[in-house]
């Protein structure tokens, strides 16, 4: 396989940078498929039947403490993909495992969150606003959920073949893919959240 | 477990055809052993990632949906050829235009032109593959696999019955309480995600991987229309998804997205169907102007004519896709502001549609014709495509479609547009691109015979239809009395499906006929081609292009062999190859069973499944398989063996 030693190890090679490129391309899907589901969203907000609205049921909170982590994550996945520009293994891996551990702490608050709405008779089943609310947070607490899976095994990968352009090609596109759940948060916080909090 | 719902009852048609499937797999089964071919099946097919392969294997699943789709079509013209019929009952009547209509679109006509799009685009293009070669593996076996769920509806548990565009509220639990729609929303989930795959795949190989020289504004128009394809599949595919997924919670989860009560919204339905749905029709049309437009320049002898406008009217066909899906529903009562925006956005169609009509046809003036079978299929194309366009039109202007919606006059109308839009071309193409792959050619006379027996029936099936609607028939009767006068144009149009039938059985036969009898073809290019893909060998060898081709004009393999430019300059080196894999098929399979017991909410297999997949997954991360190489020797012996030359 041919290295181009011109360019950062995750592009330096034909395939490499086409998987980036596809990455890309596989992002440009993700967009329409939370934009139909925020679509679906702002038509169902006032659409709470009998069941709550969402000013009766969300709480700034645990919002706001699941922001804090998504955000910091996205910093530190960044620091992780520059520690992986210098070469640094070790640091690479101990900031992915703490964007890692973020991304649990953030799941653990959704759980939470999500049975504190069924507890207080807010389910899937009650109303279109809340059918829409929890398969919009749903979708996208489970791209997280796979995101935390799918960086465990590039961290296996790197502990065991360390840094090479196809470790680091995946650790970069994953990076990539962190960063686009945070985007789609800031619009789930600031659309579905504060909005709705208004 | 409640055994009885997985069974479908009391109708003689069912059985006979549960019986006929377990007796093919038998057969098949049986056929496999005695003939010692499951290795070979295993090795050479069933793990293959070469691009070629694998367009055969998407071809041979479209060609077996079309005679799947063609059976519904057939009950039902039988059912409707004379009044009071007795053959099909109302539920089984609504299962069989629900199943016509969704494997013809997405189970026949999809895959058929992903399929060529697989076999031709990285030829054309002077690639050894596509992008990812594993990955279109895994494409092509959700596909299969989504395709499979949704066939065995109908023997186990029930077949959809609300349409092939489900709406709702008639497709909810309330109304709909068989499993039908359950393998709805998941079977075309799960081949939705393979061709959401392909989308991906296609647009990187076709910006990434173009042998050098080979500007934009230089490729092939049949690369062109399946490039701007792949962008329209990556942008409305994401939408199926999602409506696909809000079904699939209403009908199994009990979530209020389509219901009447509870703050639901069954319109939602309607307009997320047809954002992804109208795009859709053009995902199938676009890359048959593609295949039309090489074999019009081919057979003509000539340059195409207005390269550019041809480009720049795909680009504006595609644009327009996405904003003109409410004309599926003008009578739904979305006002008259609504109407008038999607009345007029949808006639624009016919603008950049009418300029590729006369590049096509200017391209014909003064060229020498050849007039063979795929010239044959592409001259019907324009005329009667023409009928569909017109009258699209008409049934674009919001006020007077308020006399046509959901009268036989559609179903003419779409008819007018698929098959001569999206059939003929298919089949053209597969008659065009035949001898690339196989290394010799479909007998032309049997062609042609099909071809007129096909061209010919599918008139008289259809025209009679357009005036059915006029005269007030709704599509979707099951049944009508002799007073509505509907009885003589429904015989003639069953008539004209037993023509048709008999073109397609023709067409079948010339596959055996010519398998058997056709002289090989060694030159690589039987049709004096223009393009890259007639500049290597046929039967393609696996890796393509002995040496990757430097491209300086458009029409890069003709202009070569006028000017005697040459083509391959460089030296043959060896050669990188992806090693064959198993993983996509085994995710396939375990997708089918995820999807199976979702449709019967066995939870605990479903759960299984689910982590199969993200173990199978897993594994595929891990694997560091980087290929072989292919070593140079080898690849000047096959060459010379190509060209007949001895060893």
């Amino acid at each position: 396989m041919k290295i181009d030693a011109s360019k950062p190890l995750e592009y330096a090679t034909e395939e490499n940078s086409n998987k980036i490129f596809g990455f890309w391309v596989f992002l440009g899907a993700e967009i329409p498929l939370f934009a139909t589901l925020f679509t679906v969203y702002f038509i169902m907000v006032n659409r709470y039947a009998s069941g709550p609205s969402g000013r009766e049921i969300f709480e700034i909170g645990p919002v706001l403490i699941e922001t804090f982590l998504l955000l910091s994550s996205s910093f530190t996945i960044g620091l992780a993909i520059h520690a992986m520009r210098h070469g640094y293994k070790k640091a690479m891996m101990v900031f992915m495992a703490i964007t890692l551990l973020m991304g649990l702490g953030f799941i653990g608050i959704e759980i939470d969150e999500f049975f504190t709405y069924i507890h207080e008779g807010a389910t899937l089943q009650t109303s279109g606003f809340l059918s829409s609310l929890f398969v919009l947070l749903g979708t996208h607490g489970a791209h997280v959920s796979f995101g935390f899976l799918w960086g465990v095994a590039i961290m296996i990968q790197l502990w065991r073949q360390g840094i090479n352009p196809a470790t680091a090609n995946k650790a970069f596109i994953f990076s990539l893919f962190w960063h686009f759940l945070d985007v789609v948060w800031i619009f789930i916080f600031s659309f579905v959240y504060l909005k709705g909090l208004m | 477990m409640d055994l009885e719902r997985f069974k479908v009852h009391g109708e003689p048609l069912i059985y006979g055809a549960m019986i006929s499937i377990a007796l093919a797999t038998i057969g098949i089964i049986v056929g496999l052993t005695y003939f010692k071919k499951w290795g070979y099946l295993w090795r050479e097919w069933l793990t293959t990632v070469d691009h070629k392969r694998i367009g055969v294997m998407y071809i041979l699943a479209a060609l077996l949906m079309l005679f799947r789709g063609g059976i519904d079509a057939m009950m039902m013209r039988l059912q409707t050829a004379a009044p009071e019929m007795k053959f099909l009952d109302a539920q089984h009547y609504n299962e069989v235009f629900t199943t016509h209509g969704l494997i013809m679109i997405l189970f026949m006509a999809m895959p058929f032109i992903i399929g060529l799009m697989n076999v031709i685009i990285p030829l054309q293009i002077g690639a050894r593959d596509v992008a990812f070669p594993r990955l279109n593996a895994v494409s092509f076996w959700l596909f299969f696999f989504g395709a499979m769920l949704l066939n065995i509806s109908f023997v186990i548990g029930g077949s959809p019955d609300a349409g092939w565009s489900a709406y709702f509220p008639l497709a909810s639990l309330e109304f709909s309480p068989t499993v039908g729609n359950n393998y709805y929303s998941l079977a075309l989930q799960i081949s939705g995600i393979g061709t959401l795959i392909t989308g991906v795949n296609f647009i990187v190989t076709i910006l990434k991987m173009r042998a050098p020289g080979m500007t934009l504004m230089k490729m092939p128009m049949f690369t062109w229309s399946v490039l701007i394809t792949n962008i329209i599949i990556v942008f409305a595919f994401p939408v199926l998804t999602v409506a696909l997924a809000l079904m699939m919670f209403d009908r199994l989860f009990g979530s209020q997205f389509f219901t009447m009560a509870n703050g639901g919204m069954d319109m939602l339905w309607a307009n997320l169907f047809w954002v992804w749905g109208h795009p859709e029709v053009y995902i199938v049309i676009l890359p048959a102007f593609g295949i039309y437009s090489e074999i019009i320049a081919t057979f003509s002898k000539k340059n195409l004519y207005g390269y550019t406008s041809m480009v720049f009217s795909m680009l504006i066909i595609s644009l327009l896709s996405f904003l003109v899906w409410t004309h599926h529903f003008y009578t739904m009562g979305q006002g008259v502001m609504v109407n008038s925006f999607f009345s007029i956005t949808t006639m624009a169609i016919a603008v950049p549609t009418g300029v590729k009509i006369f590049n096509w046809l200017f391209t014909l003036r003064k060229g020498r014709i050849t007039f063979n079978t795929p010239m044959l299929y592409t001259l019907a194309f324009i005329p009667i495509f023409t009928i569909g366009g017109v009258t699209g039109v008409m049934l674009a202007m919001a006020s007077a479609d308020y006399q046509y919606h959901n009268t036989m006059f559609l179903v003419a109308h779409f008819h007018y547009v698929l098959i001569p839009g999206a059939v003929f071309a298919v089949i053209a193409g597969f008659h065009y691109w035949f001898p690339k792959v196989f290394g010799f050619r479909l007998n032309d006379r049997l062609g042609r015979h099909a071809f007129w027996w096909i061209a010919i029936s599918f008139n008289v099936t259809f025209f009679p239809l357009f005036f059915l609607g006029l005269m007030g028939m709704t599509r979707r009767t099951y049944t009508y009395s002799a007073e509505t006068g509907y009885g003589p144009l429904n015989m003639l149009s069953f008539a004209g499906a037993i023509g048709l039938s008999i073109g397609f059985l023709l067409l079948v036969y010339n596959i055996y006929w010519s398998t058997r009898y056709m002289p090989k073809d060694k030159t690589g290019d039987p049709w004096d081609g223009r393009t890259l893909e007639w500049a290597t060998g046929s039967p393609i060898p696996a890796y393509n292009f002995a040496v990757v081709p430097n491209v300086k004009t458009r029409d890069a393999f003709w202009s070569a062999k006028q000017d005697n430019i040459p083509l391959f300059e460089e030296k043959i080196t060896k050669i990188h190859m992806p090693s064959n894999t198993g993983k996509p098929f085994i995710l396939g399979v375990i997708f089918f069973f995820f999807g199976f017991s979702l449709v019967f909410s066995l939870w605990i297999p479903a759960i299984l499944s689910g982590i199969g997949i993200l173990i199978v997954m897993a594994t595929m991360s891990f694997d560091r398989d980087h290929g072989f190489y292919i070593p140079a020797e080898e690849v000047i012996a096959t060459e010379k063996k190509l060209r007949g030359e001895t060893v």
